[in-house]
């Protein structure tokens, strides 16, 4: 039996701006049917990598393989018939919805595109089982974007990128632009939705609970690289990169009597920019623990576990100093 | 927070409408709330329930058309109504404002210091000297580093935490009572808020400021708040201590958000959120009404056709308007505590 190909599998993908250097060489791969979450800061490049995979931007460098298929640079017209493969969903619903098409037609519009010629009662029909999949009722085919909730819109995103029964779904910041009494719902149906029907997922977010309840691996990005990834159980128990160690300790959680003995371990806030990254470590204008060879030497990456770390504190067995408790003048010595 | 002194500033009945092409909308309906001296009051809800507006309307802010009613009193004196020109005394002085945005509200083409200066220059009548002095210090208190040679910097060399850092100084500058803060980390990445919540409640505490802050993320609100506002639809439906509100939500809508938030170490794999069904209403529309009526599982008849008043449950610190207020079942909270 041959193995089947992994869902995704982005190797040294680089993408540049004219000076920009949004994504500078990330590999990572999602196996079928599994859930990575892609965080980071705003402007590190979680939205690029989206969309390279989708091809909305041909990358500068490096491949993307979507279910063993090399689309990196493939043209519109050969790109077509792995449309269906991988679909995206936007953060604003609002954005990302044409106002002048019916819901009917915005969920039927990956079929068009992908060369499939069908008829206005074939079309009906396939549309209304994927509004019901979504949660809303067949009727609202027939409505504007503009007469629905900003919750009900993003379904009707959810409901488009999943029409082609795609491999692979990238979902960017989908529940950010939302009510938090209408996340739950959306969050909701993401997780019953790929647990049915099995996609492999690229959950792009800033929102850390979210990604705990959601994504069975994290990548964890800065300034346009990946500084760790793992499986979710082991970086938030056991985060091993100084960045993501802060991240975690930096997001308040929602209960007072916990969050009140947390201490955030407090970065500067002074962030780099894409237009001219730090020579040796991209963190090391921020991180707590910087010492002399950071400035200079590029840190390798181990491994630990299926994942890895990027930092040069980190040891081969992969443990390494913790900011949240380290005092960094004892680090170094 | 049960404090003895009288509050620093007491909201009483405030209302708030604006007339429309299709009619008048009410956006804020009968709100009320003290804020005492160095206290820390959060205030959430959903988009458009009206957090912005009352906050507006304390020092004025709001457009002309605006029809405010109800009492806003700064250490006795009235607000409402006031005078223009008493109002602008009044702002900057005594009530400081931070916004989401900090650049829209930072002039592009002044230095940091020139704008913190001329803040100072005005309302202390200090000289240009003395107020750059100043400037540097009130740098140096938000946590800008190297204040000396920043202060001559302009807002676009300033990443987003540092103007909002900049922000903070100007609104701090005359020593105001109040500092309304609406959404001031919202654009800010999570390592960035940490710092500016850190600078806020350093602020209460070095300089006794009270501060009203407007944000949707309750992990912000159990980060920083020592009690509580809860807003829906132009009302607010519950009040209490943080620790009392999260621990028991009294109000139908406090217990549906403090469920559906995911929990750390829950996974969907095991559990599932807990969903409010239905739209977020727009406006208070429905005077004779819960206006949560229409997405609460426990309403009935009489929440349908009647407003439920604000009213003290398990202490007169804890009041939330709700005809069925939620007994002491667990939140999701404190199940992930045991
Ligand atoms: N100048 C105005 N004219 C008419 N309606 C207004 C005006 N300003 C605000 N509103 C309405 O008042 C209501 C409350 O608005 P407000 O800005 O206070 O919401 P908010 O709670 O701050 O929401 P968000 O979380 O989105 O900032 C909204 O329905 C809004 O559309
Ligand atoms: N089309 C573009 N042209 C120029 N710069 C861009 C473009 N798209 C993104 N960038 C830049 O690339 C960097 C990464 O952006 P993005 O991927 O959107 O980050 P994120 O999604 O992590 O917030 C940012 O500095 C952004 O300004
Ligand atoms: S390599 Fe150096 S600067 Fe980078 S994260 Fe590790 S200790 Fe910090
Ligand atoms: S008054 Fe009735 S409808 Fe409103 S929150 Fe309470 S139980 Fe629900
Ligand atoms: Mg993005
Ligand atoms: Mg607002």
């Amino acid at each position: 039996m041959t193995p089947q190909p992994n869902a995704l599998e982005i190797a040294d993908l680089v993408m540049h701006f004219g000076p920009v250097r949004a994504v500078d060489g990330v590999s990572l791969t999602i196996p079928r049917g599994r859930v990575t979450a892609l965080v980071g800061e705003s402007g590190s490049g979680k939205s690029t990598v989206g969309r390279c995979v989708v091809r909305l931007v041909e990358p500068t460098a490096g491949t993307v393989r979507i279910a063993g298929t090399d689309v990196t640079h493939l043209s519109r017209r050969r790109l077509r018939p792995h449309r269906g493969a991988v679909s995206i969903v936007f953060q604003d619903p609002a954005a990302s919805l044409d106002p002048r098409m019916l819901v009917g037609e915005i969920v039927a519009e990956p079929l068009r595109l992908a060369g499939k010629r069908i008829s206005r009662r074939d079309r009906d029909a396939r549309v209304a089982p994927q509004l019901e999949r979504v949660g809303l009722r067949a009727e609202v085919a027939r409505r504007y974007p503009h007469e629905l909730s900003g919750g009900q819109r993003q379904r009707v995103s959810i409901a488009r990128a999943l029409i082609s029964e795609p491999m692979l779904l990238i979902a960017d910041e989908p529940t950010s632009a939302l009510d938090v009494s209408v996340q739950a719902s959306v969050l909701n149906l993401l997780a019953d939705l790929q647990r049915d029907i099995g996609f492999a997922c690229l959950f792009i977010t800033h929102d850390l609970s979210a990604v705990e309840y959601l994504a069975d691996d994290i990548a964890v990005m800065y300034l346009g690289q990946l500084v760790e990834t793992g499986s979710r159980e082991r970086i938030f128990a056991r985060p091993a990169h100084p960045y993501t160690q802060a991240l975690l300790s930096a997001a308040p959680v929602a209960d007072p009597v916990r969050q009140r003995h947390r201490q955030p371990v407090l970065l500067g806030d002074d962030l780099p920019s894409a237009l001219d990254p730090p020579s040796g470590c991209r963190f090391r204008t921020r991180c707590p623990l910087a010492f002399d060879r950071c400035a200079t030497e590029v840190p390798a990456q181990t491994a630990i576990g299926d994942g890895m770390a990027a930092c040069h504190l980190v040891r081969p067995d992969g443990t390494g100093p913790d900011v949240r408790t380290a005092d960094p003048s004892e680090v170094l010595s | 927070m049960t404090t003895a002194s009288a509050p620093v500033l007491e909201i009483r009945d405030l209302s708030v409408s604006f007339p429309t092409e299709t009619g008048t909308v009410s956006a804020v309906d009968g709100v009320s709330l003290d804020l005492a001296a160095g206290e820390i009051v959060g205030m959430v809800g959903e988009s458009g329930c009206g957090k912005s507006v009352t906050a507006m309307s304390i020092a004025g802010l709001l457009p002309g058309s605006a029809r405010v009613t109800g009492s806003v009193r700064l250490d006795g004196t009235q607000l409402v109504g006031a005078r223009e020109s008493a109002l602008r005394r009044v702002r900057g002085r005594e009530i400081a404002y931070i916004f989401q945005e900090p650049m829209t509200s930072l002039n592009p083409v002044l230095t940091v210091g020139r704008q913190i200066g001329e803040v100072l220059q005005v309302h202390e009548r200090m000289s240009r000297r003395a107020a750059r002095a100043r400037a540097v210090e009130l740098l140096t208190l938000v946590g800008i580093p190297s204040a000396a040679q920043r202060v001559d910097g302009y807002p676009h060399q300033l990443s987003g935490g540092m103007r909002q850092r900049v922000m903070i100084a100007m609104a701090v500058a005359c020593g105001p009572k109040v500092l309304v803060a609406d959404e001031p980390t919202t654009a800010l990445d999570v390592t960035v808020q940490a710092g500016i919540l850190h600078v806020l409640r350093d602020l209460r505490d070095r300089l006794g400021t009270s501060v009203l802050i407007i944000t949707h993320d309750l992990g912000v609100i159990a980060d920083i708040a020592d009690r509580v506002v809860v807003m829906y639809a132009g009302r607010v439906v519950e009040q209490a201590p943080v620790d009392d509100l999260f621990a028991h939500p009294r109000h139908r809508y406090t217990a549906g958000l403090l469920s559906a938030s995911p929990q750390p170490g829950r996974h969907a794999g095991t559990d599932r959120l807990t969903e409010i069904p239905g739209l977020v209403p727009v406006l208070a529309s429905q005077p004779d009404a819960c206006t949560f009526a229409d997405r609460c599982p426990a309403a009935d008849e009489r929440c349908r056709t009647a407003a439920p008043p604000l009213e003290g449950i398990g202490g007169a610190d804890h009041v939330a308007a709700c005809w069925y207020p939620c007994t002491t079942a667990p939140t999701a909270a404190q199940e992930a505590n045991r």
